[in-house]
């Protein structure tokens, strides 16, 4: 029998942000922000084995890395790497029930108890100091 | 297939207050012909209280019979008429017109879920993957061999799992789920939150054998906490908690 | 094997790496920021770094970790993707793969640079 064709949303669907309040632009940066570092970590194992090509071969990849690509990308990565990490814990305490609320009998307008305050902040803060320390990077990156 | 008939206002039951219209656009699809989905506009006459679904009925009174469309209690009790109302999974009977407040309501059938025809679309998935998690009290002894005549429970206890055992299986927060949009194997939302249920219930002795049912790669860890399911609920019943309760047990936050 | 391994343990792993690279990353950082940031960068300052063997130990620690963290993450979303045997065995082991070359790779160019090859 040939297989029920599931009216799946698909990628779009998964990655659409606009819907389902902050929770979701979080759950999407999260996923970015991880596929980003990933690439960026095997960039940098790849990158800094050029030290043993010698001083030579070291300074010839440090000069691609220091031109305004190499900073902005930098710059990037470091905003991916503070909102992966303050969300990540943020996440990580929700899945053991940390800061989800308690059951209790629902009352209409059935709000979430799990969609608190305490998660929205902790998204919202992912956010901001994933910018400010994207600007502290630019500002040492440039500042010298 | 755009067509816009007009409900003419003394074809329905006259009020005191005159009503507004409504452009609602009804998707129609049938996989059995191979069709494409279209959406078919009709003008629909509305009230501050007229549900979603009470427009859909008024089409098939008065324009086209042939919309599928499934319901029953008209209450929000029997979970029926799930469906995607401009753009998100709600109840049809308990999303009122009005407070869409948008002057064109798009009517589809729900993702995540085969469809069978227009707005009704296939349950199995959700039921198979509800009765995976064992939704029934698991112990050695009963009610009827028991010394005792009932499990007594003390409110504090039933507080633990009422809210989860609101469920109405509408399938609602499985179409919400982010997760579900493109993992056909996934257990859901609604699954999960009903293992919970009956984890969290102080007559159950079954919490082993469920959590070794969601600890699968297709199961509980495929959750990420996005919350939609939580959202979408017309119960109040917060899959996201329960889910994220259960993994506390398996990541050794609750015992 | 990977596939033996039940889910649980793999994401216990997984949180268990991320919190551990996340204090290892920061040293890392701050390392970076004892000096200026350009001299830091300075060819004599690496090979100095990586010849202190404590902190060439702690480059190899945040390699393990963030691979095993990275790969299973990536595997994560592969899964989620797509669903069938094949492929998910396909991912599974591929990432599996992925996360050895990597730290194989990385490995060399600590123990390499410690051991004094440049």
């Amino acid at each position: 029998m040939e297989p029920l064709d599931e009216n799946k949303e698909g990628i779009g669907g998964m990655i659409n942000p606009r819907r389902y309040g902050i929770e979701r632009v979080a759950y999407l940066l999260m996923r970015l922000s991880g596929l980003g570092l990933l690439a960026y970590f095997i960039a940098h194992i790849y990158e800094t084995s050029s030290i043993l090509r010698g001083e030579v071969g070291w300074n010839e990849f440090l000069a691609l890395t220091q031109t305004n690509e190499g900073h902005a990308i930098l710059a990037i990565v470091i905003a991916m790497c503070v909102f992966h990490t303050v969300n990540g814990i943020r996440v990580m305490l929700g899945h053991g029930g940390v800061g989800v609320g308690k059951p209790s009998r629902p009352d209409y307008p059935y709000n979430p108890a799990s969609q608190n305050y305490r998660h929205k902040i902790g998204i919202y803060s992912a956010i901001v100091l994933a910018a400010i320390a994207m600007l502290y990077g630019l500002a040492v990156m440039y500042g010298e | 297939m755009a067509q816009v008939p007009k409900l003419e206002e003394n074809s329905v039951s006259k009020t005191s207050s005159s009503p507004k219209s409504v452009t609602l656009r009804i998707a129609r699809v049938n996989p059995k012909q191979n069709t494409e989905k279209k959406f078919m506009e009709f003008s629909i006459p509305y009230q501050r209280w007229t549900t979603v679904l009470e427009a859909i009925l008024q089409v098939k009174k008065h324009f086209d019979h042939s919309v599928a469309v499934r319901y029953s209690c008209r209450q929000a009790t029997c979970g029926s008429c799930g469906m995607i109302i401009n753009g998100k999974p709600r109840l049809a009977c308990f999303t009122k017109i009005s407070e869409l407040e948008s002057n064109v309501v798009t009517v589809e059938p729900m993702n995540n879920f085969p469809i069978i025809r227009d707005l009704t679309v296939r349950f199995e998935r959700l039921f198979d993957s509800h009765h995976k998690v064992k939704p029934f009290l698991i112990r050695e002894d009963s009610e009827i061999s028991s010394d005792e005549k009932e499990f007594l429970q003390s409110p504090e206890e039933v507080e633990q799992y009422i809210q989860f055992s609101n469920c109405i299986k509408c399938g609602l927060c499985n179409s919400a789920c982010p997760t579900m949009a493109t993992d056909s194997s996934f257990i859901g939302p609604q699954a999960l939150a009903q293992a919970y249920r009956y984890v969290a219930d102080s007559r159950d002795k079954g919490k082993d054998s469920r959590l070794k049912i969601i600890d699968d790669s297709h199961g509980i860890w495929r959750c990420h906490f996005a919350g939609s399911c939580s959202q979408v609920c017309p119960k109040g019943v917060d899959p996201a908690m329960g889910i994220q309760f259960l993994r506390g047990y398996l990541l050794g936050f609750r015992s | 094997m990977v596939n033996k391994l039940r889910e649980s343990i793999i994401m216990k792993i997984h949180y268990g790496t991320a919190l551990a690279a996340v204090a290892l990353v920061a040293v890392h950082i701050l390392m970076r920021l004892t000096q200026s940031f350009s001299e830091s960068l300075e060819y004599a300052n690496v090979i100095a770094n990586y010849k202190f063997l404590p902190y060439a130990g702690m480059l190899e620690i945040i390699l393990i970790l963030l691979s095993i963290h990275g790969f299973n993450g990536l595997r994560v979303i592969l899964l989620e993707l797509k669903q069938g045997r094949g492929y998910e065995k396909a991912v599974s082991y591929g990432c599996l793969a992925g996360m050895i070359g990597l730290i194989a790779y990385g490995s060399r160019t600590i123990i390499m640079v410690n051991m004094g090859v440049v």
